[in-house]
């Protein structure tokens, strides 16, 4: 991964298995966020490839791509959500643009997804008028929109309060037991990681490279000094 | 202590001397606070200098009244400068907490950045801005090129933007533009019958100010005014908002579910602008010849029907189309402008300011350019 000359990590190798909670951490700037953008399709590898199922998603043509997207979900750090539309229209569009549902269709749908979010009755509301965890959750009812495989968050506890951060954690493994939706969360809160991550890879933004992955209890007695302090909140 | 060689601030607040053991012993005293001003590390660094490496430099602080970050930030530096040169530093006898945000602010050492060295040299930096130059092109043309494909799929009507977002641009590019549209070209009509009655009263020839404002308003000034004030109301107004957008992460969450920016946010903008210029600069049109009447019957004692009977022979419908042509050009390029420089804005609030700046700039030299060009073709068509 790159941008222009400036490499932000290489040598990066991992397999996420359907089904689990997969975490990306590592130390701020250490290019965890940009290594998702990898995966979604938002940014091109300077070398290498990200396979889905074995399938190429770069090498792919941009139609192939596009249709791929349908099948990934992302809650943004900051929830992107569109400011312009409510909460309702802000889920009911991909359902209208990608499964080609009627507008009553999709305001059905988009009801259901703001209620498994714990957002009913805030439909009319614009993103504005709610408060950061709500916004999150809005966010995920949209990401949940068009019924993904797989699930991104960036950062999902940035900028909540515990009790809001909690809430969001419960409501990622609640998703993954009903749904058996395969999630991947770019974090570098610890509870988060050892509540809800089956498997982890860690960056280093000095080395620019993963320098473990395994169980995150398992990390926790890593031989990287580096990782150990980082699972144990210590020092190096 | 020996041999002191005696250095003192302005404020006499530091001393420095030898010791017997060759050490360089910083003596602080008074008051060490930002609001009595930063000394100068200077007459360390020169001491250091004069003393062969790895000279040991000792703080003293008996005389040492108040303090806060003035003191840590002068000692930060002397550390500083005294590792540069290979000397320990003994800072025992400072007070303890100073010591201890001197020790917190050197336990992480700094970071050094691999620098790519600059080169200055005149052609460099020619090369350097015709590099940029050259990749913006490329890049303005990709998005040329992705913005006719999305109209392509438009005309045939498989283009996927939300019918609301194109009314809204239809009455921003439209109603919200009339007032500002309206003021300029009264004005410049008024202006321009003005400058002209100047020059023609001296020929007797006052009634042909109806024809010069009749056709350089339709023709010509109608549409450039018009032009230049979208630019800078229109072409901003998108900027700001698809930076915005950009900055957090709207754009990106329209990629990944897979609509495709250009169609779902610029295309209608575009579509709404350029049908919107035409019928503003037609409005502009009927407001300049407007202000040059009142000027005419006000200032030059013509007749209003006289006036207008000379603005109506003078005025051929061809000068109207022109303008009119002219217009949607000008509302393509403010459109594309202002979308090209905000979907391509960085990632932080400046970025949407500089993107905005951008917009407006480029627009009305777009604009203006665009003008030149039709005029010359015009002029080669005999139209």
């Amino acid at each position: 991964m790159a941008f222009g000359s400036r490499i932000v990590q290489r040598d990066i190798r991992f397999q996420i298995r359907r089904g689990e909670i997969f975490v990306i951490m590592g130390d701020s700037g250490c290019g965890k966020s940009t290594l998702m953008r990898h995966m979604i399709g938002l940014n091109r590898p300077a070398k290498g490839e990200v396979l889905y199922d074995g399938e190429p998603l770069w090498e792919a043509d941009e139609d192939t791509r596009e249709r791929f997207m349908d099948r990934l979900g992302v809650l943004y750090q900051g929830a992107a959500l569109w400011s312009s539309m409510t909460l309702e229209e802000n889920v009911s569009l991909p359902l209208a643009e990608r499964k080609r549902l009627g507008p009553g269709e999709a305001r059905d749908v988009a009801r259901l997804k703001l209620a498994l979010v714990g957002l009913a009755g805030f439909e009319g509301h614009y993103p504005a008028e709610i408060s950061g965890g709500m916004r999150k959750r809005a966010g995920l009812a949209r990401a949940m929109a068009l019924d993904p495989e797989i699930l991104y968050f960036d950062e999902p506890s940035a900028g909540l309060d515990p009790l809001s951060s909690r809430r969001l954690d419960d409501l990622i493994l609640e998703l993954r037991e009903s749904s058996g939706t395969t999630i991947v969360l770019v974090t570098h809160e610890l509870p988060s990681i050892f509540e809800l991550g089956d498997n982890a890879v860690f960056l280093d933004a000095e080395r620019r490279t993963m320098i473990a992955q395994g169980r995150p209890e398992q990390l926790k007695h890593s031989e990287e000094p580096k990782v150990r302090a980082f699972l144990e909140r210590g020092r190096l | 202590m020996s041999a002191p060689a005696p250095a003192t601030d302005a404020l006499s607040r530091l001393q420095i001397a030898r010791d017997s053991q060759g050490a360089i012993r910083v003596r602080l005293s008074g008051r060490w606070t930002l609001a009595d001003g930063l000394p100068s590390t200077d007459s360390v660094a020169r001491e250091l200098e004069s003393a062969p490496a790895g000279t040991r430099l000792v703080f003293e602080a008996a005389g040492l009244e108040t303090w806060d970050s003035a003191l840590v930030s002068f000692l930060f530096s002397a550390a500083g400068l005294a590792a540069a040169r290979g000397s320990a530093v003994d800072t025992s006898a400072l007070p303890e907490g100073a010591r201890r945000l001197l020790d917190l602010s050197l336990a992480v050492p700094a970071r050094v950045m691999p620098q790519t060295p600059k080169d200055d040299a005149l052609t460099a930096r020619v090369g350097e801005v015709a590099l940029r130059a050259w990749r913006t092109a490329g890049d303005a043309l990709d998005f040329l090129g992705e913005t006719v494909v999305a109209l392509g799929a438009f005309l045939r009507g498989r283009a996927r933007f939300r019918r609301v977002d194109l009314m809204h641009a239809l009455e921003s590019a439209g109603v919200g533009a009339l007032g500002i549209v309206a003021l300029i070209n009264l004005l410049i009509g008024a202006v321009l019958a003005f400058v002209g009655a100047v020059q023609l009263q001296q020929f007797g020839a006052s009634i042909y100010v109806a024809n010069l404002v009749a056709i350089g308003i339709t023709r010509e000034l109608g549409a450039l005014m018009t032009g230049i004030v979208m630019a800078g109301r229109t072409g901003a107004s998108f900027a700001a908002v698809l930076g915005t957008m950009t900055v957090n992460e709207e754009v990106d969450a329209l990629r990944t579910m897979g609509l495709k920016p250009v169609e779902f946010l610029v295309l209608p903008r575009v579509l709404a602008t350029s049908l919107m210029l035409p019928a503003l600069v037609a409005y502009a049109d009927v407001l300049g010849v407007l202000g040059g009447t009142f000027v005419g019957v006000a200032l030059l004692d013509l007749g209003a029907v006289e006036y207008l009977r000379a603005t109506q022979s003078s005025l051929e419908l061809r000068h109207v189309v022109i303008g009119l042509v002219k217009s949607v050009a000008f509302g393509v390029v403010v459109a594309l402008t202002g979308c090209y420089y905000g979907v391509r804005c960085g990632r932080s609030a400046a970025a949407v300011g500089e993107a905005t700046t951008r917009a407006v700039v480029m627009g009305i030299v777009l604009v203006v350019v665009v003008d030149a060009v039709f005029t010359v073709l015009l002029h080669l068509l005999h139209l």
